[in-house]
């Protein structure tokens, strides 16, 4: 019982792990690619977080079934809120990338340190 | 008696599925070079699919779920040698040889995926 | 049992985000984002988050790549190399990792029905949704209806990301004077991929309207559709060169998907107002509010699908076209 508790837990430290490694390439990496990245692994981890809550013991997707009785359903709330955000962050992530393509036209580079040497 | 037969064999058929994909994963480590690399793992893509597909039908007797995974089976087995096909095209076109060496050579280096 | 492979699902997600961010070639990189999203996509899978699986596989894996393999095809393959030690930047996030560790013990076990968030609107939600719109699936039926406020917001945001990324980089290039575009032949000497590819596209493309019009009785819906029909016309433009897709579904009929879409949302919502409910009420469509309802999502999705689907398909060609412009 003790090592299932654990387990349980395995999914929030999962999401701290994924979490920094994203920020870290966020923080520490000059090239604005690999920052987009970092943050897109950032987010990824966020909508980790949110649909591990959403899981109940024993349910299922929340699909409702007719006639079948008694069914367990997943909270279905973080699924939305997750479903739209990811879409959401590729439009955006198409924003940035965007912005990096120009930046490459302007400076040449996209490694940030060259920019600000640049400017 | 014939659902013991049906669940045997489609254990049967999982468990060399299973095999196959280990197989092949075993080879992507452990073969010299890239073309033997997606020689074994083409494996998975063909045989294993076939095997744990098949396998999967078995076991979802006659349901709509038998098609689905018909569906898939047929799109798996469309894709996944196609894919391997290009990537080695587009590896033959960038300069990779597919040359007879063993390994531990000078071409160590191209190899890296 | 289930569990154990989410636990070897969930240590390979971290391994390959740590090797997303230690490769410095930028090429490698995508393809392990690629590879994440499949991951994180089967873990929600067993999270019971079907719908979300479906969008994140689509999107994450399918369109999120190309569009990131665009982008490098404009800026180069290789990161440099950073000199000097990362110990700040280690131990800044090694701090906030042990943070986050430690919060973690006060979060409530995997799937226990008693946490908080169980407890507030979602058992609502999964009752009255038979009673309200009598659909099985209960995530359209939030998304579309109950929060269907909150969606119109996103479609906006991917509306206005679009023509961001159209205004950015609709501009001429400064240097050239506008060469004129070479025709790209896309995979004209890989035979194999195109034959198969030729034969895919139809049946994506059907799975995508599936998707679309299945979404109120499994998993699916508007963002999942449009996804999908957009990766089944970007695999069309690879196969068979930009130029060629351009001519299947020309740029104004993008746009026309992008503005129609969000404009069907929108309009949908006054239409409510004007029969007297309140906005985005499809109660009031309808003579029976529950056929009304239906009839609303169904209409909304359509208008989600659409939007979703020229916004990703005009942001790859916003891309692609600024390769044959520089």
């Amino acid at each position: 019982m003790k090592l299932l508790e654990l387990l349980g837990y395995y999914n929030y430290w999962v999401f701290a792990v994924v979490l920094t490694v994203g920020l870290y390439a966020v923080i520490r990496k000059r090239n604005l690619i690999k920052k987009l990245i970092g943050l897109s692994i950032f987010q990824s981890a966020v909508f980790l977080l949110y649909i591990t809550m959403d899981k109940v013991e024993g349910g299922t997707a929340p699909i409702i079934q007719k006639g079948v009785p008694d069914q367990v359903f997943s909270n279905p709330l973080p699924q939305v809120l997750i479903l739209t955000a990811i879409v959401v962050g590729v439009s955006t992530l198409a924003l940035g990338l965007a912005m990096v393509v120009r930046i490459k036209e302007s400076y040449g580079t996209i490694e940030e340190h060259e920019i600000l040497g640049a400017d | 008696m014939i659902e013991l037969a049906l669940d045997v064999v489609s254990w049967v058929l999982l468990a060399v599925g299973g095999a196959c994909v280990l197989i092949g994963g075993i080879g992507g480590l452990r073969l010299p070079n890239f073309y033997t690399r997606i020689h074994a793992a083409s494996l998975t893509d063909t045989m294993a699919t076939l095997l744990i597909f098949v396998g999967m039908m078995l076991q979802s007797g006659l349901s709509l779920a038998t098609l689905k995974l018909f569906a898939i089976m047929l799109f798996l087995l469309l894709t996944g040698p196609t894919a391997t096909y290009a990537l080695a095209n587009a590896a033959l076109l960038s300069g990779l040889k597919p040359e007879g060496d063993t390994g531990q050579s000078k071409h160590g280096e191209n190899t890296q995926p | 049992m289930i569990y154990v492979f989410a636990l070897f699902l969930l240590t390979l997600l971290v391994i390959t985000a740590v090797a997303i961010v230690r490769t410095e070639n930028l090429f490698v990189a995508v393809m392990l984002t690629s590879i994440f999203s499949l991951l994180m996509a089967a873990n929600f899978f067993i999270l019971d988050a079907a719908d979300v699986a479906l969008t994140e596989a689509a999107v994450g894996a399918g369109v999120t790549t190309v569009i990131f393999l665009s982008a490098l095809a404009l800026t180069g393959d290789w990161e440099k190399p950073r000199p000097g030690g990362r110990t700040v930047a280690l131990g800044t996030v090694g701090v906030l990792a042990m943070l986050l560790i430690y919060a973690s013990f006060d979060k409530p076990r995997l799937g226990d029905p008693e946490a908080p968030v169980h407890q507030h609107v979602a058992p609502w939600y999964l009752e009255k949704t038979p009673e309200y719109m009598d659909i099985p699936n209960v995530v359209t039926a939030i998304l579309s209806s109950f929060r269907g406020y909150d969606t119109l917001g996103e479609v906006f945001v991917v509306f206005a990301a679009c023509i961001g990324v159209l205004f950015i980089l609709g501009v001429k290039p400064a240097r050239q004077t506008a060469a004129a575009p070479q025709p790209v032949s896309g995979l004209r000497h890989h035979l194999i991929p195109q034959v198969v590819g030729r034969l895919l596209v139809p049946f994506i493309v059907l799975f995508g309207l599936y998707v679309q019009f299945h979404g109120e009785y499994g998993p699916g819906g508007g963002f999942q559709a449009g996804a999908i029909i957009a990766t089944g016309v970007i695999l069309y433009a690879l196969l068979e060169g930009e130029a060629e897709a351009l001519r299947a579904v020309p740029r104004s009929v993008l746009l026309a998907l992008v503005v129609g879409g969000a404009l069907l949302y929108g309009a949908v919502g006054v239409v409510c107002m004007l029969k007297g409910g309140a906005f985005l009420d499809y109660s009031v469509l309808a003579a029976d509010p529950v056929f009304g309802q239906q009839l609303g999502i169904l209409v909304i999705e359509a208008g989600v699908g659409m939007a979703v689907c020229g916004a990703l398909l005009s942001i790859f060609h916003a891309f692609a076209a600024r390769e044959s412009m520089t």
